[in-house]
C-alpha cells in the first residue's frame, strides 16, 4: 500500500528518456528500449489501478505528500481520483501505440531518433505528473513544463512550417499559463497559506468574496480554454496539428489538451463554485459555438490533419457543455468523452498518418479511391471516423448520448442545438471518407497495412468496441469523482434524475 | 570645545571581507607596475581568484558573528548586506573566470592590448607587436567588486555615493576595453561614463535635499526625521526621487535605461556578464536599504512612482527585446525587463519583498553570467558572432553549448523547474500579497512577450539552417567551469530552492 505508485509512474518514463538519450550513436535499440519503457510504465499503471478502490471515502487515493518548498507552501503531492486515474491510463495506453506508430518517423541518422523518442518519454512523465498532481503549484509546474517537450517535438520533427507552429503553440499556452499563475498565487494568498497552502484539499471551499472568486475563475478558465481548445482561442491547434507528426498530435490533442477540461472540473468548479455558475451561460454559448464552428470548419477541409484538429475543437465543445450542464449524467458523460475522444483522435490521426506516409501529401484532393488500393487502412479510417461521429456501438456514442440527454434536462434548447452536432459530425466524417477512399482506383502502387501498423490499429479499435459496448467499469470509476465535484459546486441533479445505468442501457 | 573627539568604533573583523577585496585590488595594481609582461597573467588571475575566495571564506566564517552597525553609523553589516555581499563575491568569481579566458592565446581574449590608444592607430599596432597585456582588468574588477560590497552595506548617503563611484569608475574603463569592434566599445564607454556621471549628480543632489530635510546623511536618522517632521515634503519627496534616479539608472530601469543596450553591446562580453549580474545585485541592495530603512515612512509618496517604473521597465524591456537582432542587445533589453520584475518584488514593502528581491537577484545573476560567457564563444571570422542570423543551426555544430544556452533561455523565460520560474514566483507572490496584482499581471504578460524572443533564438539555434562561417571557440576549463556552475545553480534553484529561500528569509531583516 505504501509503494509510491505515482512517483514510479512519474520517474520511470523520465529514466527511460535519459537511457534512450544516452544510448550510443547509431544504436539500433533506441526504439525497442523506448517501447519497453513505455510498456513497463503501462504495466505499473495497471498495477496502480488494482490498488485503487472504487467507492472509498477518500477523494484522492494512492496519495504521496511531502514538503517541497515549504517557504512557498508547496508540497510534492500526488494522488488520483477516478477522473485523473482514467486520464493517466488513457495516456499510458496511447504512448506505446504512438511509439509503434512513430517507428519509422525519424531516420536513425545522427542522434535525431534518440531525441525524438526521448522527448516522447519525457512527455509521458509530464502527462502523469499533470494529472496526478494534487498540489496546485505542482500542477502548474507540470502544466508549463510539458510545453517544452511538445515544443521540441513539433519544432524539430514537424513539417515545413514547424517553427511557426511550435512557436504559436508555445506562446498561446504560455500566455494562458502565466495569467493562471497570477490566479494561482492569489488563490494561495486567499487560502489558509502555511507550508501546505497549495494542496488542493486546503483550497476547496474557501470563503472567497464574489468578486475575487470571479476574477480567479477567469484566470484559471482562460488557461484551460486555450488548452482545451475552445473557440475563439483555438487557432493554435490546427496549425500545430497540421505541422506535428501524427504521433505527437495524438499525445497533444488526445491526452494533453484534456488538461484543459480536466482543469475546469478539478479547479474551476471545485474552487470557484459561485463563479462557475455565474459564468455558465457564457461558457455554454462558447462551447456550443466551438462545437458548431469546429464542425463547419472541418467540413470540406482539404488538409487531412487540420480536419481532424477541427473535429477535436468540435468534440471539446461537447465536453465543455457536458461539464457546465452540472448534472451527474452530463459530467459523467463528459469525462467519459474525454477518454473516448483520446482513442478516437488517436485512430484518426494515426490512420491519417499512414495515408500521408504513402501518398506524401496531406491534401485530401490528392487522394481518392484508396479503398481499392489499401482496403485495410481505408477500413480503419472508416471505423475511426464512425467512432468520431458517435455511431451506436462505438465508444463516443455512449458519452455523446449522456451529454445530450443531460443537456435536455437542464437546457432544452441547447440540447436541441447540441444534438445537431451529430449531423455535422456525420457530414464531415463521411465527406472526408468519400473523398479519400471512394472513387476510381488511383494509379498507385502502395502497400496496404503492414504488420506494425496492424499493431497500432488493433488496440485502438478494440478500445472503441469495449468502450462502446461495456463502458460500465470506466463509468464506475468516473462517477464518484463526478459526484464529488458536483457536491463542491453545490448543485443537485434536476428532477427527475436519470440513473446513469439507465442512460447507458438505452445507449446500447 | 565641550565635546571631546571620540574615535568611532570600527569593527574591522566585520569589514574584513571588503578589506580583503580592496587590498587584493591594490596589490593587483602593484603587480601591474612591477611584474614583467610575461608573468602578469600568471600572477593576476590566481591573485584575483584567491582574493575573492578568501573574501567569501571570511564572509561565511566571520560575518554571522559580526553583525551590527559600525564606522560611526555609516556601515550596516546586517543580514541583507552580508547575503548580498556573498552573492556579489560568488558572481564576481564566476565573472572573473570568464574574463580570464584566453582561448589558446597569450592574454585574455576579450580585451584589447592597448585600451588608451585610438582604434586602428600605429600605437595600437605597436602595442600588439610588443605583446602588451591587459591584465589590469583584474584589479579593476576587484576594486569595482569592493565598491559593490560597500554599496550594499552603506548606511549613509555620502558613503553610498562614494561606493557608487568606486564601483562605477572601473566599470566605465572596463567597458571601453573590448578587443574587437573597438570604436563601438569606446563609444559605449563614453556613453556610460557621461550618463553615469549625470545620474551620480542626480543622486548627490537628492542626497543634499535629504540632508536639508533631516539634518543628517544617515539612513536611520532620515527615517527618524520622517516620522517626527511634518511639512517639509518639498525637500523630502524630491530628495527621495532624485536619489532613486541615481540607483534606478544603475539597474537600467525605464526611463533611465537608454544606456543599457549600447553599453551591453559595446562592452567586452565577459564584462557585460559581470556588469549585468553584479551591478544589479549591488544597486538593488542599496535600493532595498534606502527604501526599507530610510524612507519607508514616506512610502505613500514614492511607492506609486516605483510601481510605475517597474511596470514601464517590464513593458518597454519586453516589447523592445522582440525587435532586436543582436543577441547581446536581446539580453540587454531582457535585463531591463528583469529589472522591472525585481522592482515588482521590491515595491511590495514587506519582508517577503526583501527576501524575494534577494532571491531573484541570485537567480538572475547565475543565469546571466553563463549566458554571456556562451555568447563570447560563438565566433565568426575572428569576431564574436552576435547577430541572431549567425546563430542559425548552432545546435548541430555545438550541441552541448546550445543545450546549455537553451536551458538558460528557458530560465530567462521563467519556465518551471528553472530558477527563473522560482524567482518570478517569489516576486509576484510578494507583489500580489501587498495588493499589486495589476503589477503581477503586467509582469506575466511581459514574460510571455519576452518568451517569444528567447524561443525565437532557440528556434534559430536548433531548427535553422547552418550559418556559413559561424564557429564555436573551444573554451578552457575556466569558462567551462563558470558555465557549468551557472547552469547547475539555475537548475538547482529551480528544483530545490528551499535552502536559498530559507537563507534569504532568515537574513531579510535590516538593522536600523
Amino acid at each position: 500500500m505504501n509503494f509510491p505508485w505515482l512517483t514510479t509512474l512519474l520517474v520511470l518514463p523520465l529514466v527511460g528518456a535519459l537511457v534512450v538519450a544516452l544510448l550510443p550513436r547509431g544504436s539500433a535499440s533506441v526504439r525497442p528500449v523506448a517501447l519497453g519503457f513505455s510498456l513497463l510504465t503501462l504495466a505499473v499503471a495497471v498495477g496502480a489501478t488494482t490498488q485503487y478502490s472504487i467507492g472509498s471515502g477518500e477523494q484522492f487515493q494512492l496519495t504521496e505528500i511531502y514538503p517541497w518548498i515549504p517557504q512557498f507552501g508547496v508540497s510534492y503531492a500526488l494522488g488520483v481520483d477516478g477522473i485523473s486515474l482514467s486520464m493517466i491510463l488513457l495516456g499510458l495506453v496511447l504512448v506505446p501505440i504512438c511509439i509503434v506508430a512513430a517507428w519509422d518517423d525519424v531516420p536513425a541518422t545522427d542522434r535525431r531518433q534518440h531525441t525524438y523518442f526521448a522527448l516522447m518519454l519525457a512527455l509521458t512523465s509530464m502527462i502523469v505528473g499533470v494529472f496526478a498532481a494534487i498540489d496546485v503549484f505542482l500542477f502548474y509546474v507540470f502544466f508549463e513544463a510539458m510545453l517544452i517537450p511538445v515544443y521540441f517535438l513539433i519544432g524539430m520533427f514537424g513539417g515545413a512550417r514547424r517553427a511557426r507552429a511550435a512557436t504559436t503553440f508555445l506562446l498561446y499556452s504560455l500566455a494562458g499559463g502565466l495569467i493562471m499563475l497570477v490566479a494561482v498565487i492569489a488563490l494561495y494568498l486567499a487560502g489558509p497559506r502555511g507550508t501546505e497552502g497549495f494542496l488542493v484539499s486546503n483550497l476547496v471551499g474557501l470563503d472567497l468574496s464574489v468578486e475575487a472568486g470571479r476574477w480567479l475563475f477567469l484566470g484559471f478558465f482562460l488557461a484551460f480554454a486555450i488548452k482545451a481548445p475552445m473557440w475563439p482561442v483555438h487557432t493554435w491547434l490546427p496549425l500545430a496539428a497540421e505541422q506535428a507528426r501524427p504521433a505527437t498530435s495524438v499525445l497533444l490533442v488526445g491526452v494533453l489538451d484534456k488538461v484543459g477540461t480536466y482543469g475546469m472540473i478539478r479547479f474551476c468548479l471545485s474552487f470557484f463554485p459561485e463563479a462557475s455558475q455565474w459564468a455558465t451561460p457564457l461558457i455554454l454559448v462558447l462551447a456550443l459555438a466551438s462545437m458548431i464552428i469546429g464542425a463547419f470548419l472541418a467540413i470540406n477541409q482539404d488538409d487531412m490533419l487540420r480536419l481532424i484538429a477541427y473535429t477535436s475543437v468540435s468534440h471539446f465543445g461537447f465536453i465543455v457543455m457536458g461539464i457546465f450542464a452540472f448534472t451527474t449524467v452530463t459530467q459523467a458523460g463528459a469525462t467519459l468523452y474525454m477518454v473516448n475522444h483520446g482513442f478516437t483522435t488517436a485512430g484518426l490521426f494515426l490512420v491519417a498518418g499512414m495515408l500521408i506516409a504513402r501518398r506524401g501529401s496531406r491534401d485530401i484532393r490528392d487522394f481518392g479511391g484508396w479503398q481499392r488500393v489499401t482496403p485495410l487502412i481505408a477500413g480503419a479510417l472508416l471505423v475511426s471516423g464512425l467512432s468520431g461521429l458517435a455511431l451506436p456501438g462505438l465508444n463516443s456514442f455512449v458519452s455523446e448520448f449522456m451529454v445530450i440527454v443531460g443537456l435536455f434536462e437542464r437546457h432544452p434548447w441547447i440540447g436541441v442545438l447540441a444534438a445537431t452536432g451529430v449531423i455535422w459530425a456525420a457530414t464531415y466524417i463521411l465527406v472526408m471518407y468519400k473523398r479519400i477512399a471512394t472513387g476510381p482506383r488511383p494509379e498507385l502502387d502502395v502497400p496496404d497495412m503492414t504488420g506494425r501498423e496492424k499493431f497500432v490499429v488493433a488496440p485502438i479499435i478494440a478500445a472503441f468496441l469495449v468502450l462502446g459496448f461495456f463502458p460500465k467499469p470506466v463509468l464506475d470509476l468516473l462517477e464518484p469523482a463526478v459526484q464529488q465535484t458536483l457536491q463542491h459546486v453545490g448543485i443537485s441533479d434536476p428532477a427527475p434524475a436519470i440513473d446513469t445505468t439507465t442512460a447507458e442501457g438505452s445507449g446500447r | 570645545m565641550a565635546d571631546l573627539f571620540t574615535a568611532p568604533e570600527i569593527d574591522f573583523v566585520g569589514l574584513l571581507p571588503m578589506l580583503i577585496v580592496f587590498v587584493g585590488g591594490l596589490v593587483g595594481c602593484l603587480v601591474e607596475g612591477f611584474a614583467g609582461r610575461a608573468q602578469r597573467y600568471a600572477v593576476q588571475v590566481p591573485l584575483a581568484v584567491a582574493t575573492l575566495v578568501l573574501a567569501f571564506v571570511a564572509l561565511v566564517v566571520l560575518a554571522p558573528d559580526h553583525q551590527g552597525i559600525t564606522g560611526a553609523g555609516t556601515v550596516a553589516l546586517d543580514g541583507p548586506a552580508q547575503l548580498l555581499q556573498g552573492l556579489i563575491v560568488v558572481l564576481a568569481l564566476l565573472g572573473m573566470l570568464v574574463m580570464a579566458e584566453r582561448l589558446g592565446g597569450q592574454q585574455p581574449d576579450a580585451f584589447t592590448q592597448s585600451g588608451a590608444s585610438a582604434p586602428g592607430s600605429a600605437e595600437e599596432a605597436y602595442a600588439g607587436r610588443l605583446g602588451a597585456t591587459t591584465t589590469e582588468v583584474f584589479p579593476l574588477t576587484l576594486l569595482s567588486v569592493g565598491g559593490m560590497m560597500l554599496f550594499v552595506s552603506a548606511n549613509d548617503l555620502l558613503l553610498l555615493f562614494i561606493a557608487l563611484e568606486v564601483l562605477s569608475l572601473p566599470l566605465y574603463i572596463l567597458t571601453g576595453l573590448a578587443r574587437r569592434r573597438r570604436l563601438l566599445s569606446q563609444e559605449a564607454s563614453l556613453k556610460y561614463f557621461l550618463l553615469g556621471s549625470f545620474s551620480s549628480a542626480f543622486f548627490l543632489f537628492g542626497a543634499v535635499l535629504l540632508y536639508g530635510f533631516a539634518g543628517s546623511m544617515r539612513l536611520d536618522e532620515i527615517a527618524a526625521a520622517i516620522s517626527s517632521t511634518a511639512g517639509m515634503d518639498g525637500l523630502l519627496v524630491p530628495g527621495i526621487l532624485l536619489v532613486a534616479v541615481g540607483l534606478l539608472f544603475k539597474v537600467g530601469a525605464v526611463p533611465f535605461h537608454a544606456w543599457t543596450p549600447d553599453v551591453y553591446q559595446g562592452a567586452p562580453t565577459p564584462v557585460t556578464g559581470f556588469m549585468a549580474a553584479c551591478t544589479k545585485v549591488a544597486a538593488f541592495g542599496a535600493m532595498l536599504r534606502l527604501f526599507y530603512v530610510a524612507v519607508e515612512g514616506a512610502r505613500l509618496e514614492w511607492q506609486p512612482v516605483v510601481a510605475t517604473v517597474a511596470a514601464l521597465s517590464m513593458v518597454v524591456g519586453a516589447v523592445l527585446s522582440v525587435v532586436q537582432t543582436d543577441v547581446k542587445r536581446i539580453l540587454a533589453y531582457s535585463s531591463i525587463a528583469h529589472a522591472g520584475f525585481i522592482l515588482t518584488g521590491l515595491v511590495s514593502m514587506d519582508q517577503a519583498g526583501i527576501s524575494s528581491t534577494m532571491f531573484y537577484l541570485a537567480t538572475y545573476g547565475f543565469m546571466t553570467i553563463p549566458a554571456f560567457a556562451i555568447v563570447a564563444l560563438v565566433r565568426s571570422s575572428g569576431t564574436e558572432a552576435t547577430q541572431i542570423g549567425q546563430w542559425s543551426g548552432l545546435g548541430r555544430r555545438a550541441p552541448w553549448l546550445s543545450a546549455g544556452f537553451t536551458f538558460l533561455m528557458l530560465a530567462f523565460a521563467g519556465i518551471p523547474l528553472t530558477s527563473g520560474f522560482t524567482g518570478k514566483f517569489a516576486v509576484f507572490a510578494a507583489a500580489i500579497s501587498q495588493g499589486y496584482a495589476w503589477l503581477a499581471v503586467i509582469g506575466v504578460l511581459a514574460s510571455a512577450v519576452t518568451a517569444y524572443i528567447y524561443f525565437a533564438l532557440v528556434v534559430r539555434m536548433w531548427l535553422g539552417d547552418e550559418a556559413g562561417d559561424t564557429q564555436v571557440a573551444a573554451p578552457s576549463l575556466l569558462t567551462i567551469f563558470a558555465i557549468v556552475a551557472g547552469v547547475a545553480v539555475t537548475l538547482g534553484l529551480g528544483i530545490m530552492p528551499s535552502p536559498l529561500l530559507d537563507l534569504a528569509q532568515s537574513t531579510s531583516v535590516f538593522l536600523r
